[in-house]
């Protein structure tokens, strides 16, 4: 938000100094306060030297997220688990969807799982900031830190959900395949993408709230525009690397080939989702941060 | 020496309507826009500059000051004369549009206590966790934590949740945290004005702690006498702009009387353009005092009577239980409250304009200058109408000038005092209870 900012001083020794000793020394921290020049910058240094207070939000929004809940952390699973247990009536059985050749409940609950961290995390990452109206106006850090650690902090969901498909692939006796550590880095596409939306929505949502009553109606829209219930294989050539300009299908086909080795390797259709959704992060984190100089002012 | 605080033609400006709309839907965005872009193509077709100045204000204008190193400085001014934003500028919660501020060192804020404190977590985690948004790195509140925890009293709750603490506990470990940031600069709000008063006197012992370390301060306050005691200097706001800068004590009394009017006395002052608070079910229209007596030219004396008449003018017909003078010395001090519910007394207000009198006998106010505040209220928190600082009161010395030295006056009130005396002793009984058997006279004895 400003220019020529050193965000913090260097952790220098100003613990072990004596009180006030530090601003003689020669590399005391100098903050300059000016309006804000437009010149575009992600902030990416400002965000590193405030990593602990992110660090401390994460932790926090992990803590609080199941108290005072009679179910606890088992809403990270029933929620796939439920949907899981609607498709496979539906499309799987009544409507005769095509899977893969993979069991049709396994097929939809591999895509459910990174596609219920997506879903939840743009969510939440879109009402962030609104919710931490009263840390925004008194205090300052970077601003970009609320919307992350609200994204990262849906990882514990993921884990759990995760232990249930293995259980579930057990139970189908599916073996992950020798591709199943790429599910790591398309785990970190489904962050990217969740974090880049959820951006635009969290600095969008400042200024006007139509965006609360807009996300669940977009991410409903963006499930049946995501081949969770279906495979992207009903689609013909070009139209499938096409359709990975939607960086969860990228996610959700590369999840069904990597553990259930189900389908064609996603490659093209991956390298689509990559592209489609840095550029959503990038363009996310320049107008998050155009916008958040007025955050306080207009919260 | 560079100051450690350095402002440069610092300004905030906000367009009315936009910037300052909490809940502005995307619907007004787009007419606004398209309305903009109409006046400004219309506005270009007459070659006149579009309109900016009307439906925008400069909360902040202009401001330049330093603050050295080491120093303690007081904001003070009215409300919406810009300190708050001033702090939230050097605080970098918001852009300045103009100018620039230069701050040396590692800074700290205190806009509120316990910011970011959440009710779920328990008193430990939240110390963390709020030391971290108040920039403590985890080591620094690892090893203080015991202090925090000791300086808050709350030892035998710390791994309770905090929703679960009273509030007097939750503002003592909010404070506790804050109060052991070490900054070089620290910038503070209004923290002070929470809590009890033992609270209270707490946190202002804990700033007066940090001054004297040497540590540079900017502390906004309107609590002046809170100012006076921690600041050496003060910089007066008024409309955004620096009116007065200086000593602490000469700028708070320049800007008090800045502020005041100084009816004469039986001339009725209008008050119904002040600044005030309530909910406006009732609001005073004007106000004038008298003594009833030609002395002094109807000036109130020590001990003397003092009449006041408030017209109000109530929106429609009601009892008020509560309805006040407060009289308070320079330094903002309440030293009367003349409340008719002190006396249980109920009025009935009509609607338009009514006129009440109020009649102190006996004014315990010693020669000097008093400020006066308006007050009525039907019991709810918030009160009818509240005017601060209304007038300006003179309490003058009855004697003649030049008869006899001056009042020196150490007390904060005069009494109503008559000596006498009388020789020999009054307590001869106990005496010679208490020595009987000693076969002595003690007054004998004595002389």
């Amino acid at each position: 938000m400003t220019s020529g900012t050193t965000p913090r001083p260097t952790p220098v020794s100003h613990a072990e100094a004596p009180a006030g000793a530090g601003r003689h020394a020669g590399q005391a921290a100098v903050t300059v306060i000016e309006p804000p020049t437009g010149r575009p910058s992600l902030g990416l240094g400002e965000l590193w030297a405030y990593r602990e207070l992110l660090y401390f939000i994460t932790w926090r929004d992990i803590k609080v997220r199941y108290k005072q809940t009679a179910l606890g952390a088992s809403w990270a699973i029933i929620q796939p688990l439920l949907t899981m247990v609607v498709f496979s009536l539906f499309f799987g059985n009544l409507a005769k969807v095509p899977s893969d050749g993979v069991p049709y409940p396994l097929f939809s609950f591999v895509a459910l799982v990174p596609w219920t961290f997506f879903a939840n995390g743009l969510t939440q990452s879109a009402n962030s900031v609104v919710a931490s109206q009263q840390l925004v106006t008194k205090v300052y850090f970077p601003r970009l830190a609320i919307p992350i650690a609200t994204v990262l902090s849906g990882a514990i969901d993921f884990v759990l959900a995760f232990v249930v498909l293995l259980g579930l692939m057990a139970a189908y006796g599916v073996a992950p395949t020798a591709h199943a550590l790429l599910i790591v880095p398309l785990l970190l596409l489904a962050f990217v993408a969740s974090l880049g939306v959820g951006l635009w929505l969290a600095a969008l949502n400042v200024q006007y709230r139509d965006v609360r009553y807009a996300v669940p109606f977009l991410t409903q829209l963006w499930l049946f525009a995501t081949p969770i219930a279906y495979p992207s294989s009903l689609l013909p050539e070009p139209w499938r690397t096409l359709y990975g300009l939607n960086p969860m299908v990228g996610v959700v086909e590369g999840y069904r080939w990597a553990l259930l080795g189900a389908g064609s390797p996603p490659g093209r259709m991956v390298l689509m989702s990559c592209v489609a959704a840095l550029v959503v992060l990038i363009g996310g984190i320049l107008y998050f941060r155009r916008m958040e100089q007025t955050f306080a002012d207009v919260i | 020496m560079t100051a450690a605080i350095r402002l440069e033609g610092l300004g905030k400006r906000y367009v009315l309507g936009r910037a300052l709309d909490p809940h502005r839907t995307a619907r007004e965005a787009l007419v606004d826009a398209m309305s903009g872009a109409v006046r400004a193509t219309a506005s270009l077709l007459r070659r006149t500059a579009p309109a900016t100045g009307d439906d925008a204000f400069w909360a902040l204008r202009d401001v330049s000051f330093d603050v050295p190193h080491g120093e303690a400085l007081g904001l003070i001014g009215g409300n919406g004369a810009g300190k708050s934003t001033l702090l939230k500028l050097l605080t970098r919660i918001t852009a300045p549009t103009a100018g620039r501020a230069t701050i040396q060192g590692r800074v700290g804020s205190l806009l509120e206590v316990g910011t970011g404190f959440h009710p779920d977590l328990t008193g430990r985690e939240n110390v963390f966790l709020n030391g971290a948004i108040l920039g403590m790195r985890r080591e620094e509140v690892a090893r203080k934590f015991d202090e925090i925890v000791a300086f808050a009293e709350v030892e035998r709750f710390i791994d309770t949740p905090v929703k679960r603490y009273s509030s007097g506990m939750y503002l003592r470990l909010a404070f506790a945290v804050a109060a052991h940031l070490e900054p070089e600069v620290l910038l503070v709000d209004e923290v002070l004005a929470v809590g009890d008063a033992a609270f209270q006197a707490k946190c202002l012992g804990k700033m007066g702690d940090v001054t004297a370390e040497g540590r540079t301060v900017v502390f906004v306050s309107h609590n002046l006498d809170a100012i006076q005691r921690l600041c050496r200097r003060a910089v007066l706001l008024e409309g955004g702009r620096v009116v007065d800068a200086g000593r602490a004590d000469e700028v708070v009394r320049g800007y008090l009387t800045r502020q005041l009017r100084r009816p004469s006395p039986a001339e009725w002052l209008d008050v119904s353009g002040l600044r005030r608070r309530g909910s406006g079910g009732a609001r005073f229209a004007a106000v004038r005092f008298t003594t009833g007596e030609p002395a002094l030219d109807g000036h109130p004396y020590p001990l003397g009577p003092l009449e006041l008449q408030l017209e109000i003018d109530a929106a429609e017909g009601r009892s008020v239980s509560s309805l006040a003078v407060v009289i308070r010395d320079v330094g903002g001090t309440n030293l009367v409250n003349a409340d008719i519910a002190a006396a249980e007394q109920t009025l009935r207000l009509e609607a338009g304009r009514n006129v009440v009198t109020l009649r102190i006998d006996s004014l315990y106010l010693n020669p000097g200058e008093y400020t006066v505040d308006l007050w009525v209220g039907d019991g709810g928190p918030t009160g009818l109408d509240y005017v601060e600082s209304a007038f300006q009161l003179l309490v003058l010395d009855p004697r003649p000038a030049g008869t006899g030295p001056s009042l020196v006056v150490t007390g904060l009130v005069p009494c109503a005092l008559r000596a006498s005396v009388a020789s020999g002793s009054m307590r001869e009984g106990v005496r010679e209870d208490s020595t009987a058997g000693s076969g002595a006279d003690p007054r004998g004895a004595g002389r």
